[in-house]
């Protein structure tokens, strides 16, 4: 009857058996560090890392930065205005305001920064990780390093990691990859699957809906959208984020196969240029998008996407 | 259940004020003409609802201006084929045509909607953050993110909760969670009325009650 909890208390709660090697490796290290004979009651700890409850919130100083930093992660547009290009908010794929594991919550991300990416090709902090949220998601402005806005989300991230492991990677992080598909994702099936379990909200043009002046489902493609350069733009990352999280409320419900052929719909429309665009639509794809996830300058119903419009 | 007695006795009335005179054959549907004095043998909308669909409290009639026109016909058509169980409603419904239900939802539907206001803080925090935020250990998404700021209802498929009375909400959730309403598209409050304890239920349907004031003179208080 409930697909969304029990999907969800699968990988919340992984039995050691499920664990993988590397939360086994992590448990195996906090049960050292911490004396601890049975490892696997450590591994479960650490998978079921929980962020402190919100009656938790420090006051002071700190607690009113650690605010700040919830207020621009929950509502973007009206917090950070200066950096937002687009109708989103981080909280629309960071659900419950970073907090939710599947959900690419933010506790899992504060203790996993440092970090080499492949995207950027060097090490980046996680300040920096989140100046490629609001450049891509955001279709914005990256705020300069030691501003307001970075340090708040910074504060607030840092609190919700409270207690947790550092250089860990905690169960939850990210988005739960899915599987490679039985069948090659088609956006044709995926049209069909947008028709009947998104559209409700997302509208059949995918523009999102608003009411009473603000925005209540995000668009998912088009001008108020994410960019090109975005996490989302990849299909792999969208099946992923969509199975766990879509519809809204009834995550886990749809078939992985759905998943990604939905993902691949709605990855394979227009959206903002992508910001390191070089002025060659097929220059960009070969520098920043040479992967099988990325619909960027591919043609599409005889449009190749990316291309400026007037091409 | 006094409420729903009122209620009987007022469609009683109704229906012999305006009765006897069915059985002319109906030309296109006027959804603005039924709503506001009936059609053949059904009662007048506005005999509970109000003629600005602003509802009736007291009766238990919830208001209906500014719901989506989509929502208001799912829910006639499923009061006519019974998946909604509701005594007075039912026999209105089937004595509608499909065309007649689709034209009524679309005379409320360009009534205007409320314009909510804001929540005084603290007075209800667990129906406050049900709705703004949800339960999300429990895949519980806040009421809002889909009913709107102060649940004023979204385009045309999600219903405004602001401007309904508690004892309303109340209803309509036990109703989803005892199966007399439909789950709702993609069985979406399905899925949220088993998430809810009844005190759950108390909080949520007090908060919008309470979110319910508004500047058009509606029923909420
Ligand atoms: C019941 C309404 C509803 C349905 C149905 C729904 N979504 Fe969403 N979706 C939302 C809401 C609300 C958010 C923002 C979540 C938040 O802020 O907590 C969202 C966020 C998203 C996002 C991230 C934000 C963005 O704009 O890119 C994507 C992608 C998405 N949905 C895709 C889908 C897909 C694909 C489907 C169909 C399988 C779907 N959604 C079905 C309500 C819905
Ligand atoms: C359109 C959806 C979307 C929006 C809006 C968005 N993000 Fe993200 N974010 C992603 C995706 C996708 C990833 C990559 C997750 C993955 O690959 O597992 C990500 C990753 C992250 C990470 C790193 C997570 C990790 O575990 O490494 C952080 C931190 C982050 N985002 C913060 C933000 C902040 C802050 C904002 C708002 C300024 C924001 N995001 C807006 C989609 C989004």
């Amino acid at each position: 009857m409930n697909d969304t909890s029990r999907g969800r208390a699968r990988w919340r709660a992984p039995t050691p058996a499920r664990a993988g090697p590397r939360a086994r490796a992590i448990a195996a290290t906090l049960a050292l560090a911490l004396g601890c004979s049975l490892p696997m009651a450590a591994a479960r700890a650490a998978d079921g890392f929980q962020p402190p409850p919100e009656s938790a919130m420090p006051g002071g100083q700190f607690g009113r930065v650690v605010r700040q930093g919830e207020e621009i992660f929950r509502h973007t547009g009206r917090a950070a205005p200066r950096y937002v290009g687009n109708a989103l908010r981080c909280s629309n794929c960071h659900i419950d305001g970073g907090r939710l594991a599947g959900a690419a919550p933010l506790w899992a991300a504060w203790v996993a920064f440092p970090a080499y990416r492949g995207k950027t090709r060097t090490v980046n902090t996680f300040a920096e990780r989140l100046q490629g949220c609001f450049r891509y998601s955001m279709n914005g402005k990256a705020p300069p390093l030691g501003s307001k806005v970075l340090v708040a989300l910074e504060a607030y991230s840092a609190w919700l990691a409270t207690n947790a492991p550092t250089r860990a990677h905690l169960a939850g992080r990210g988005y739960p990859r899915l599987p490679k598909p039985a069948a090659a994702p088609d956006d044709a099936r995926g049209a069909a699957v947008f028709r009947q379990h998104c559209a409700l909200c997302h509208g059949a043009d995918g523009a999102g809906q608003q009411a009473g002046g603000r925005v209540v489902f995000p668009p998912l493609w088009g001008p108020h959208s994410f960019n090109w350069g975005a996490g989302m733009g990849s299909v792999a990352t969208a099946a992923a984020f969509v199975k766990a999280n879509m519809p809204l409320g009834a995550g886990g419900s749809l078939t992985d196969q759905q998943a990604w052929d939905v993902a691949q719909f709605v990855d394979s429309q227009e959206r903002p240029q992508d910001p390191r665009f070089t002025g060659s639509v097929q220059e960009t794809r070969a520098k920043y998008h040479d992967s099988p996830y990325s619909m960027y300058g591919r043609s599409v119903n005889g449009h190749v996407l990316g291309s400026p419009p007037g091409h | 259940m006094t409420s729903a007695a009122a209620w009987r006795a007022a469609i009683v009335c109704a229906v012999l004020a305006i009765g006897g005179t069915g059985g002319a054959a109906r030309a296109a549907p006027d959804g603005a003409a039924i709503a506001l004095h009936g059609a053949g043998g059904t009662p007048a909308c506005a005999t509970c609802h109000g003629a600005q669909g602003q509802g009736n409290p007291a009766i238990g009639a919830p208001r209906l201006a500014g719901d989506g026109a989509t929502y208001l016909r799912w829910q006639l058509n499923d009061f006519a084929s019974g998946h909604r169980v509701n005594p007075i409603m039912q026999p209105i419904a089937r004595s509608l045509s499909p065309a007649e239900r689709a034209a009524v939802a679309a005379f409320f539907a360009g009534l205007p909607a409320l314009t909510p206001r804001p929540a005084k803080p603290g007075a209800n925090p667990l129906g406050a953050r049900l709705a703004a935020r949800g339960r999300w250990a429990l895949g519980l998404p806040g009421c809002t993110q889909c009913h709107g700021p102060g649940g004023i209802g979204v385009g045309a498929s999600f219903p405004h909760l602001a401007g309904l009375t508690a004892p309303y909400i109340a209803a309509q959730l036990n109703a989803f969670r005892q199966h007399q309403r439909p789950a709702g598209p993609l069985g979406l409050m399905g899925r949220v009325a088993g998430k809810l304890s009844p005190a759950d239920i108390a909080a949520v349907s007090a908060y919008f009650a309470a979110a319910g004031g508004s500047a058009d003179g509606g029923s909420a208080r």
